[in-house]
């Protein structure tokens, strides 16, 4: 019996191209398909002994990334962002979670921020209408995609991609988040495999 | 001095310890368990178990602080903000890696029981003749049906849920009734079945969660929070299991902050008298006599053990006679498989959050199927519908963003394949006295990684991941290969391996240290080939039998 290669397998199989995801088990034992969002700026396999001290983040910091919140995830029939202390939260994550480099990116980004505003409505990010600032994150969405499908593996993320990322975290994750926007349930004490599920309704947690 | 003497020591309080515990003390002895780690009491010591996400500070990722304070499970993603506290400290107690190595450990009572996996499956037949059949390593000097009782004895006691399938491959087992595969696994599973004839089966995991109340535990709460400790008492682990049955005969006594320096050996008996002990917060030294030791440190610290117990009469270490002390080093490799799409079901989903998925048994190099490689392997995963993690870039921004990801989105199915590694006499650990931890002990060097036939498996177990989910009918599918280095698997094995014969392996088929026949190893160490299957129910099983053997022998005064 002729033993077959190792890469011979059914005929239907065709050559399959490679990917190397850095996707890592987040909670679950077993491993899911797609990516996690900001698994690239949690899942760092790098561990930060200490930073450098970074300069303070002001109250005028915290009330612009407000600002950033709850355009990103604006209030509709159920609370937005800026119901959650937004601000604060990207502020005490970046100051906690992220490496100085990342740090230091989203730092800087507040200030590139008003600057884009101010180039391109004449004001700062707090001082434009909705209607400007909206159009303004549409416009630092579309560039932060393109960078990061450029950037190299290890550089920093684009900054907005930084603020963008914290703000869904910060509000899902948050109580008006996981129990309103989404649905959380503590202990729910079955497991049912097929229950039927019409659009428009809530995801589990 | 008399409260310093047991019937037995049993050192380390995981997986394997809890059951020698609970087996010996079960036969009447008087046990002395030994626990290098702190204390951790059952539901009041799962601190952060009944929090709600909101709770969580950083809400669950991981901080600076707790990375610097734990910079080996980066390696990997099963530690984060929740779970970190049972996770080692790593610069408390370092290791050298000559070649990388992945030791994640959890050094505290109950060990890895409160942060395993829990997925249970037997060994099967040819397991324990590959060796033989192969000419690969040495030969097991038990066999399955050597076995079988005590798999019985384990699953009744554990709680184990599972489908029975009369897979000879899996052998089925007592099991609870089974957890349900979610609406796209059972159609996935019934084309997989259809397209491969039935040679290829897509099942339900078995795991150690209780789908119903037993032995006086509470059944699975389907929260998934398992690795923050179940104050249900639902999965098995130590705390909810062994150590309450041990802990009811009044033969007990468990010390936490105890480092097991090295076991006593007497060379005129030639046996073992106790253990030293290095009390981990006073640095006190204590000795404690036994008539016989079971260790159950972990597979790698067993062996440490075993090496820091030289004497004159054996300067490489306890038990290392035959050379192959350390030796042998095995894990299962992974983190290799494919995902892939599925089309519709989007009028279905799912209710609770089941902390188990589906398992598919090992198909390769059986029943007529050759490859160019040895052994197998068998994959979990899931299907699951994208929550509101899931990274959809062209999602924007505002509230069609917002309202997009208050609901779910369409179903995916990934997994990954988990591979046996076959002995290897050069995969191995060695004392590095150069390196000392923060008892001022040697530390381990490591030097270990997969050969030729693993890394052939690999194409497999990327390839036919692929094939299986192509074949039932999933769009985009990818295989990947993110890459192992050894231990990563969390399944270490075959420091101290069981054979037929003194001059080749550590163990008789008693679990025996062959130069010290009163010290038996029941953990990880004993292994002497790997399977594909998650290892942790075979440490239950052979540990009973081991401690079922000892009783016996004791009172027969043979040892």
């Amino acid at each position: 019996m002729s033993t077959p290669k190792t890469t011979e397998t059914h005929p239907m199989n065709k050559a399959f191209p490679m990917i190397n995801r850095r996707e890592a088990v987040y909670r679950l034992a077993v491993l899911m398909g797609g990516a996690m969002i900001g698994s690239e700026l949690f899942l760092r396999g790098d561990s930060v002994p200490d930073k450098n001290p970074m300069p303070a983040f002001t109250d005028a910091d915290r009330v612009t990334l407000d600002a950033v919140g709850a355009t990103v995830i604006p209030k509709t029939d159920i609370p937005g962002a800026e119901a959650v202390d937004i601000g604060a939260f990207m502020i005490m994550m970046v100051t906690d979670c992220y490496s100085e480099k990342q740090h230091q990116v989203f730092q800087e980004g507040i200030g590139k921020l008003n600057a884009a505003s101010a180039a391109k409505f004449g004001g700062a990010f707090t001082a434009i209408t909705p209607e400007q600032k909206t159009d303004l994150l549409n416009e630092l969405d579309k560039e932060q995609r393109e960078y990061n499908g450029k950037k190299k593996k290890d550089e920093p993320a684009h900054y907005f991609r930084m603020m963008k990322e914290l703000s869904v975290i910060g509000y899902f994750s948050s109580e008006i988040g996981a129990t309103q926007a989404v649905h959380y349930i503590e202990v729910p004490g079955a497991f049912h495999g097929d229950v039927p599920y019409k659009q428009g309704d809530r995801a589990w947690y | 001095m008399t409260e310093q003497s047991f019937d037995a020591i049993v050192v380390g309080s995981g997986i394997s310890g809890g059951w020698a515990a609970k087996e010996l003390t079960e036969k009447g002895l008087k046990v002395l368990m030994l626990e290098r780690g702190e204390n951790v009491e059952h539901i009041t010591g799962y601190v952060n178990a009944l929090k709600a996400p909101w709770e969580a500070p950083h809400r669950d990722r991981l901080s600076n602080k707790t990375r610097e304070e734990h910079p080996i499970p980066l390696r990997d993603g099963f530690m984060h903000e929740s779970n970190a506290n049972y996770w080692v400290k790593d610069h408390d107690s370092p290791y050298v890696e000559t070649r990388p190595f992945n030791w994640f450990r959890g050094y505290h009572v109950g060990g890895r029981s409160l942060m395993w996996g829990r997925q249970s499956y037997r060994w099967n037949k040819f397991d324990y003749e590959a060796n033989l059949n192969e000419g690969v390593g040495t030969d097991w000097p038990i066999r399955y049906e050597d076995m079988a009782p005590w798999y019985d004895h384990a699953e009744s006691w554990a709680g184990i849920s599972g489908s029975h399938e009369g897979m000879e491959q899996l052998p089925d087992g007592n099991f609870l009734p089974p957890m349900e595969l979610n609406v796209v696994e059972k159609d996935v599973a019934a084309r997989i079945k259809t397209y491969y004839k039935d040679s290829r089966r897509m099942i339900i995991g078995r795991v150690a969660n209780l789908s119903v109340a037993h032995n006086g535990r509470n059944n699975c709460q389907y929260r998934n929070k398992c690795d923050l400790g179940c104050p249900f008492g639902a999965y098995f682990s130590t705390q909810s299991s062994t150590l309450p049955a041990a802990v009811k005969t009044g033969n007990l006594t468990l010390r936490p902050f105890s480092i097991v320096t090295k076991i006593v050996y007497d060379k005129d008996t030639k046996k073992a008298t106790g253990v030293e002990v290095l009390d981990a917060e006073t640095r006190q030294t204590y000795t404690y006599n036994s008539k016989i030791v079971f260790l159950n440190a972990s597979a790698m610290n067993t062996a440490w053990v075993l090496m820091n117990s030289a004497t004159d009469v054996w300067p490489d270490g306890l038990g290392s006679s035959s050379g192959e002390l350390g030796h042998n080093i095995m894990d299962h490799h992974f983190r290799v498989g494919a995902s892939g799409d599925v089309e519709g079901f989007l009028d279905r989903y799912i209710f609770g959050r089941r902390a188990n998925g589906f398992y598919i048994p090992r198909f390769r190099n059986l029943f007529g199927d050759k490859r160019d490689y040895t052994r197998g392997f068998g994959y979990q995963g899931s299907a699951d519908r994208g929550g509101w993690q899931r990274d959809v870039a062209e999602l924007g921004i505002g509230a069609a963003m917002k309202t997009a990801l208050t609901q779910p989105g369409h179903w995916k199915v990934g997994m990954t394949a988990f591979g046996e590694i076959i002995p290897n006499h050069d995969n191995r650990m060695t004392l590095d006295k150069n390196v000392k931890d923060k008892w001022g002990l040697p530390v381990i060097n490591f030097s270990a990684e997969i050969g030729p036939n693993e890394k052939k498996m690999r194409v497999d177990m990327a390839n036919d991941a692929a094939e299986m989910l192509e074949a039932a009918g999933l769009k985009n599918v990818k295989p990947y290969d993110n890459g192992y280095a050894v231990g990563q698997g969390i399944h270490e094995m075959g420091t101290a391996r069981m054979g037929h014969d003194p001059k080749s392996s550590v163990l008789n088929k008693h679990n025996q240290v062959w130069d010290a026949t009163n010290v038996f190893v029941t953990d990880g160490a004993c292994m002497a080939s790997s399977s594909c299957v998650n290892p942790s129910l075979t440490y239950m099983a052979m540990t009973a039998r081991a401690a079922d053997f000892a009783v016996d022998a004791l009172k027969k005064g043979d040892i």
